[in-house]
């Protein structure tokens, strides 16, 4: 069943293949720019291990990687949602698609409450750089290091989180008005991204959670 | 399948040479303007804002080559003049040369030459010029407060925690900017793989084009690393954390790597659209097919491939692993090697062709001679030993204006002639073109070959006071500068002045081969009023025919 | 195009979950360096599966699998060659 039969093509495009096309290899564009983006931080990461890895394998563990492994599944799982969201979008299932994008947001928003839970454990803690920030043990500054990448790349990862549950907010509420019964490319480029932020936690987790053994 | 017929079925009204019913003239007002999805519209919109940056741009030179008049630094104090080399160099390499010929010319011909309606994406392609403008914004706001003194490299510690100007807002501009760059190229390469007219295969597409698409795939791989890097900066001066500071274990030549990663491949954004022009130019004006296209083609994506991985010849002197110095050299020499197969090529394609000397010519000539010596000097600083005498002396920067200036500046301007009758339907006056390009080819080589003298000689650079040796050489250099100073403001003149004066250009006044020159001049708002099929290879020029005709006509 | 199951979606979760039970896992016993090894190996196991089923890259074109593995690619070019300073000086 072809649910693009009477879409509306935009006029530079010759018809709806051309702009389906060249919007997903956009959205891949843009997905490349965004592992350089965050592949600053992960230079700093990689630099700052090889250099301190010892002291970074000790900070590591005092970050919670129950916290940590409980939102990779989170995440994982709206991952799941989005490409069912997808699926319902490319056969016109309107309802389901609202219903699964709403789920991928709430679990979006699950991710950042325990991300909340986390760094406020985190500053009770002192582990955070230049707000009260104690070590035990003699590489002081370079734990602080470590703990600077960990904010930054959470952070950073964080911020992208955000827009991507913004997005697939408008998404549903477009959808509940029907808005993509013709046309589910910005559907699939929307999974793309938060696939992609997805992706980006899968390297985090490991890298930060476990750079030491527990 | 022919998707035009709902589009241009109106015949297009036109009065002799000048097409009456044009993008121009398709709506008018400053919301048409400001609203405009058309690239052709977009492209003139930036090249209005990238004149505002260059002209401040060129009065900061124009400050510091006074200053060098005179030995004593009497003019403006030291603080002073770092503010003035930074702003130079920040405005001239973000804000002027890595949009000007891809926003500009890129975005007015790009879909033109594919035979497409317009790029990929439209309202994306606005959005990149307020990206733009909201950049400038940032970074004329950071001027008026006092502007930044670190250099346009911001080198830490000193732009992380001694700086005492406005870094951050600088910073800020420039990362605006950056994503304004990496939209335009986003939207190339999408344009280039998915809009090609039918028939138009790879090697079938201009010069130019193989140019940009590598120009765009620099522009996204490179620029997210210069926003990651200025974020980690500003952090670093805001609230003291960061991760190149030695008090933490940080490193401060972590942020060169991560600053040059981008910056080098910057400098064949800055050099490869530019590249592009002059294979057109070369091509168009002396009759003749471009000798090798594929070579020159594949030369171009070759360029922003080996861009990648030289940038620590940037670093030889910083503390950098012996090492990795070595590779980097080393792989510094073999980039050389596709730009030499590019003015080989263009040398190649002259021979025996049909030339004339009309002034988008007179530019590329210039560019071939002196981005010949650009190049072959930056072997000479991709030499370690060489360049542990000549880094951070004159001789770097006579070597980058060579190549920036007399360079891409001088393609940027050919290009700029050669298209002008196709954006405006009007000729400029060939006679003050002409005039204009021999003054600037003048004025530069007196502006920056002493500073090759001066460099090697030892005189630093970003210093507003010098040793009274160097007081001849300097000299020239200003004479030379006022003299390149009349090259850029006499166009600036007759172009406006064509706008309403200059003799109707016609649909092809060079008689070029081209997409973009089987369409009207000024072009309908949707380029073109029925999609082209392209049959054959490019530049089906006729030298020998071409000269029969001129010697008919002698 | 064709549309996947939901199985599809399904497994590819379940093996997912199935890696990050490893990784986790792994994570308490010491393997020395081969503890970053393994980390980044199943991570890259994960990455992969996530694109090739749930970005579709499978159904994609040769194009699409140049950006993805050419965003990689450029990554490891920067890791490499700066990370070839630090361990040489």
């Amino acid at each position: 069943m072809n649910a693009t039969t009477t879409a509306v093509v935009a006029e530079q495009f010759d018809d709806i293949q051309q702009q389906h096309s060249a919007a997903k290899l956009g959205m891949w564009i843009f997905l490349a720019t965004e592992v350089m983006f965050f592949g600053g931080l992960f230079l700093a990461y990689t630099v700052y291990r090889f250099t301190y890895g010892h002291v970074f394998a000790l900070a590591s563990r005092h970050l919670d990687d129950v916290f940590g492994g409980a939102n990779t599944a989170v995440l994982l799982f709206s991952s799941l949602l989005m490409a069912l969201a997808v699926r319902a979008a490319e056969l016109g299932r309107r309802k389901q698609l609202v219903r699964l994008l709403l789920a991928t947001a709430l679990f979006g928003i699950l991710f950042m409450t325990i991300k909340g839970f986390e760094y406020r454990k985190d500053f009770v803690e002192h582990l955070v750089p230049r707000f009260d920030f104690r070590w035990d043990g003699s590489d002081a500054a370079n734990a602080e290091l470590f703990f600077w990448i960990y904010f930054a790349l959470t952070g950073l990862h964080a911020i992208h989180v955000t827009v991507g549950i913004a997005l697939i907010l408008v998404l549903a509420a477009l959808a509940s008005a029907g808005k993509f019964s013709q046309n589910f490319m910005p559907v699939e480029i929307t999974g793309l991204y938060w696939h992609f932020v997805d992706i980006i936690w899968v390297f985090l987790f490991p890298l930060l959670y476990l750079a030491g053994h527990r | 399948m022919n998707a035009i017929s709902n589009a241009t079925t109106t015949v297009v009204r036109h009065s002799g040479a000048y097409a009456l019913d044009n993008y121009l003239t398709a709506a008018q007002g400053v919301k048409s303007w400001l609203l405009t999805t058309d690239h052709k519209r977009i492209g003139i919109l930036y090249l209005w804002t990238i004149l505002v940056f260059f002209l401040i741009a060129a009065v900061a030179a124009a400050l510091m080559r006074i200053e060098l008049l005179t030995p004593a630094g009497d003019l403006v104090t030291s603080e002073t003049y770092n503010k003035l080399f930074t702003v130079h160099g920040v405005l001239m390499v973000w804000f002027f040369l890595i949009p000007s010929i891809p926003a500009v010319l890129g975005n007015f011909v790009i879909p033109m030459m594919i035979g497409a309606r317009d790029v990929a994406f439209p309202r994306l392609n606005l959005f990149s010029w307020y990206l733009f403008v909201a950049a400038g914004a940032l970074a004329l706001w950071s001027l008026i407060h006092g502007g930044v003194d670190t250099g346009w490299t911001f080198y830490t510690p000193y732009s992380t925690t001694y700086a005492n100007s406005h870094v951050i807002s600088m910073a800020a501009g420039i990362f605006v900017a950056g994503f304004s760059s990496i939209i335009t190229g986003l939207n190339f390469i999408v344009t280039v793989h998915k809009m090609r007219a039918p028939g138009l295969r790879w090697f079938r597409l201009p010069l130019f084009i193989w140019a940009l698409y590598a120009t765009s795939l620099i522009l996204v791989l490179a620029t997210p690393v210069l926003a990651i890097t200025l974020a980690l900066m500003s952090v670093e001066r805001l609230w003291g954390v960061g991760i190149f500071d030695p008090k933490l274990g940080g490193d401060p030549i972590l942020f060169q790597h991560l600053f040059w990663f981008y910056s080098h491949p910057a400098v064949y954004i800055m050099i490869l659209p530019g590249m592009g022009v002059i294979s057109e130019l070369i091509t168009c004006f002396s009759r003749k097919r471009v000798f090798g296209y594929a070579w020159v083609g594949c030369s171009s994506m070759a360029i922003a491939v080996l861009g990648f991985v030289v940038w620590g010849h940037h670093m030889f002197v910083s503390s950098q692993s012996i090492y990795a110095g070595m590779i980097f050299s080393l792989l510094s020499f073999l980039v050389a090697v596709p730009s030499g197969v590019k003015v080989f090529n263009w040398t190649a394609t002259l021979y025996k062709g049909s030339i004339t000397f009309q002034t988008p010519m007179l530019y590329a000539l210039g560019f071939i001679g002196l981005f010949t010596i650009g190049g072959l000097t930056g072997l000479c600083v991709a030499t370690l030993a060489v360049d542990v005498h000549v880094h951070d002396t004159y001789f770097v920067i006579a070597h980058f204006h060579y190549i920036m200036v007399g360079g891409m500046v001088m393609a940027f301007m050919g290009g700029l002639h050669y298209w002008w009758p196709k954006i405006t339907g009007r000729l400029y006056p060939e006679f003050w073109g002409k005039l204009a390009a021999m003054i600037t080819f003048i004025g530069f080589n007196l502006t920056f070959f002493p500073q090759f003298l001066l460099g090697y000689l030892g005189m630093p650079r970003r210093y507003h006071a010098y040793p009274p040796e160097f007081q001849m050489l300097n000299v020239l250099s200003t004479a030379g500068a006022s003299i390149l100073g009349v090259g850029y403001v006499l166009p600036l003149i007759y172009f406006l002045w064509s706008l309403k004066r200059g003799r109707l250009a016609g649909p092809n006044p060079w008689r070029a081969t081209g997409l973009e020159w089987q369409t009207s001049s000024p072009p309908p708002a949707h380029n073109f009023e029925a999609t082209p099929i392209a049959t054959a290879s490019p530049y089906l020029y006729d030298a020998e025919a071409d000269r029969d005709l001129h010697m008919a006509n002698a | 195009m064709t549309t996947s199951s939901p199985k599809l979606y399904w497994k590819t979760f379940i093996a997912l979950m199935a890696l990050l039970a490893i990784t986790w896992s792994v994570g308490y016993i010491d393997l020395g360096p081969f503890n970053l090894v393994f980390a980044l190996a199943i991570a890259m196991a994960k990455a992969v599966l996530i694109m090739l089923f749930f970005m579709h890259i499978r159904g994609g074109s040769k194009l699409l699998h140049f950006v993805a593995v050419a965003g990689v690619l450029w990554l490891l070019i920067l890791l490499s060659l700066v990370l070839g300073d630090y361990v040489t000086r």
